[in-house]
């Protein structure tokens, strides 16, 4: 039986997605709001919320004061280096574990996964020791890496489902067709994998984009990305909200673009491909 | 030409045995149906002549060459899918130029074919669409379609009706068996349906568990079933398996009858019963019967029209010379 749905409950409904949405948004919203106020009107009480004399002044301090453009560059260099680095290592085990899995091809898959509930900090010192011995610290080559290796469970996770959705039978009927394995792969899969590359993709940048312990206590100046552009406003000199949320938007402002255009495909990614 | 033998082979996953070793030899043009019920290792010893999975031992011959260890793509074999696979993000066309494509056929050669595979298979207004919107029949005649452009050694189709419903699944069963009397190319056929293996077949071969049970054209199999197994599974209704006394009368462990060669009489029947089913199909009449003291329900396929109903006491009697007699294992005692 059909649920009928009548126009007050969508119009109850509709709100209360529009309402859940804005609260969701709002620490956002004020973010954005604050960076155009000054500092006294910034932690005035009560808090002004439109009425306020906008001001530009924040931006320009925060763009006198700090590189921005050197902190966005290591950002893209980081997030996009180890998403493409992740999506190589990647692609091939995945392919292998959804079209010839092995007895203990599950049990991998949990382990891998496994990592991800370990607390990062548990493995920081290692992981500082080995990066000064190599000499990695605060170089983004180092960083690069370890985001890569941070996120490689879920984009190998993510790889998986959406190459199990791929029926077998279509590949073994592109062999039977004389597809070699190089045609099988250009003609065949990828063209059918494209949008949960994509997706992937997408995800892996805005959380290696998003990612702040490692990127804060593994860099200094020269590899700080965006994250550490952030921080460096929320202390020395005691707390100005202003230019806090002058830097902070500024370091998410890529990042949300991106995620505006990019919508269809990450709700895709978000739902590990399990929604079409 | 399109001969292939197979010489021992068997298959292994890990340790079921899933084909004990077996010979085989389809001789070049003949239709040969792999029939069984599900998982009695058809679909594989298809994909193993396929090269989709790779044997355990023994050797494949295709054509006289030795092909055991040569790639699918090379063995020159053309497959049909239960499922189809057909190329979700490509058209009609490109689906049916694939398998030419990769074969480096060159594009008019390709247009030629496509267009000729089309007008037979009635696919010309629909090349340009993509798979997923036609219906089931059509997607079944794409996929003949890019098997048939290649010109292959042999067909192989893996139960490729069982998605389609019943009228459909009969109109492509006719249009399966044109096709091949009209290309006169090797076929092998999976299913598990044995009306489909009976009216499409040269050469049928019963498999149960892996071992093929019986090789023969589908009449010797109807008269002649080498055991028990292969007589119930070919012929519908299934033949009365009857043991006991009855059997014994005949120096047998179990005699056969199949339902239409027991007639059926008011009065004076061998044996009688009562009718707990009965099916009436206009031009046959099926009953089932009960308390005949035979052991089990009786099957009775009777010609016509006959007016009996629940709970009437129908009288039976079997053509003696149709009764098949088989020993203690199973097997025919002639």
């Amino acid at each position: 039986m059909a649920r009928s749905v009548t126009t007050q409950r969508k119009i109850i409904n509709t709100a209360a997605a529009w309402g859940i949405g804005f609260l969701i948004f709002f620490p956002i919203l004020w973010t954005i709001l604050t960076s155009f106020k000054t500092e006294a009107t910034a932690i005035a009480d009560p808090p002004v919320f439109l009425a306020f004399d906008w001001t530009l002044e924040n931006y320009e301090v925060v763009l006198e004061r700090s590189n921005y453009a050197r902190f966005l560059w290591n950002s893209v260099f980081i997030a996009g280096g180890s998403t493409l680095l992740g999506l190589i290592i990647a692609i091939p085990a995945a392919w292998s574990m959804a079209f010839v899995p092995s007895r203990r091809t599950k049990d991998i898959l949990l382990w891998m996964l496994s990592t991800k509930m370990l607390p990062a900090v548990g493995v920081l010192y290692p992981i500082y020791l080995i990066f000064i011995k190599m000499g990695l610290l605060d170089s983004r080559i180092g960083l690069t890496v370890v985001l890569m290796l941070i996120n490689l469970p879920i984009i190998v996770w993510m790889l998986y489902t959406y190459f199990r959705e791929i029926p077998g039978e279509i590949l073994e009927a592109s062999r039977m067709d004389g597809a070699t394995l190089k045609d099988e792969i250009l003609y065949v899969l990828t063209p059918m994998a494209v949008p949960g590359i994509a997706s992937t993709l997408l995800l892996n940048f805005i959380l290696a984009w998003n990612e702040a312990f490692w990127t804060l206590n593994l860099t200094a100046a020269k590899a700080a990305p965006l994250t550490a552009f952030i921080a460096s406003y929320s202390s020395p000199e005691g707390l100005f909200y202003a230019k806090l949320s002058a830097a902070s938007t500024m370091a998410i402002a890529p990042i949300l673009i991106l995620g505006w255009f990019s919508q269809k495909q990450l709700v895709r990614g978000l739902t590990f491909g399990a929604v079409k | 030409m399109g001969q292939i033998i197979l010489e021992k082979v068997s298959k292994t996953f890990g340790d079921v045995e899933v084909i004990p070793p077996l010979d085989l030899t389809i001789q070049d043009g003949e239709f040969t149906v792999f029939v069984g019920p599900s998982g009695c290792g058809k679909s594989t010893l298809l994909r193993l002549i396929a090269g989709l999975e790779d044997m355990t031992s023994g050797t494949l011959k295709i054509d006289g060459v030795d092909a055991t260890h040569v790639p699918p793509a090379k063995r020159g074999l053309a497959m049909v899918f239960q499922s189809y696979a057909l190329y979700p993000h490509m058209s009609v066309r490109k689906n049916i130029a694939f398998p030419m494509r990769m074969a480096g056929v060159d594009k008019a050669e390709q247009d030629r074919r496509i267009e000729q595979a089309a007008a037979a298979l009635n696919l010309t207004d629909y090349l340009e669409r993509r798979p997923g919107q036609l219906s089931g029949g059509q997607r079944q005649r794409v996929a003949i379609g890019r098997a048939i452009v290649r010109e292959p050694e042999a067909f192989l189709f893996d139960e490729p009706l069982s998605n389609l419903d019943a009228a459909l699944r009969v109109g492509m069963r006719l249009e399966i068996s044109e096709l091949h009397k009209r290309l006169e190319t090797t076929m092998i056929y999976v299913t598990h349906d044995q009306v489909e293996a009976m009216t499409m077949a040269d050469k049928i071969v019963v498999l149960r568990a892996g071992f093929i049970e019986q090789v023969g054209s589908p009449l010797e199999l109807y008269h002649k079933p080498r055991n028990s197994f292969v007589a119930g599974f070919i012929g519908s209704p299934k033949m009365n398996l009857i043991e006991g006394p009855e059997a014994a009368k005949h120096d047998a462990h179990s005699i056969g009858i199949r339902p239409e060669h027991i007639d059926v009489t008011d009065s004076d029947g061998l044996w009688q019963g009562k009718v707990a089913v009965a099916e009436h199909l206009g031009s046959d009449t099926f009953f089932h019967v009960h308390g005949t003291g035979l052991g089990e329900t009786l099957t009775v396929r009777a010609t016509g029209e006959l007016g009996y109903k629940h709970g009437d006491t129908i009288h039976l009697t079997p053509r003696a010379d149709q009764i098949h007699r088989f020993d203690a294992s199973g097997l025919r005692m002639e």
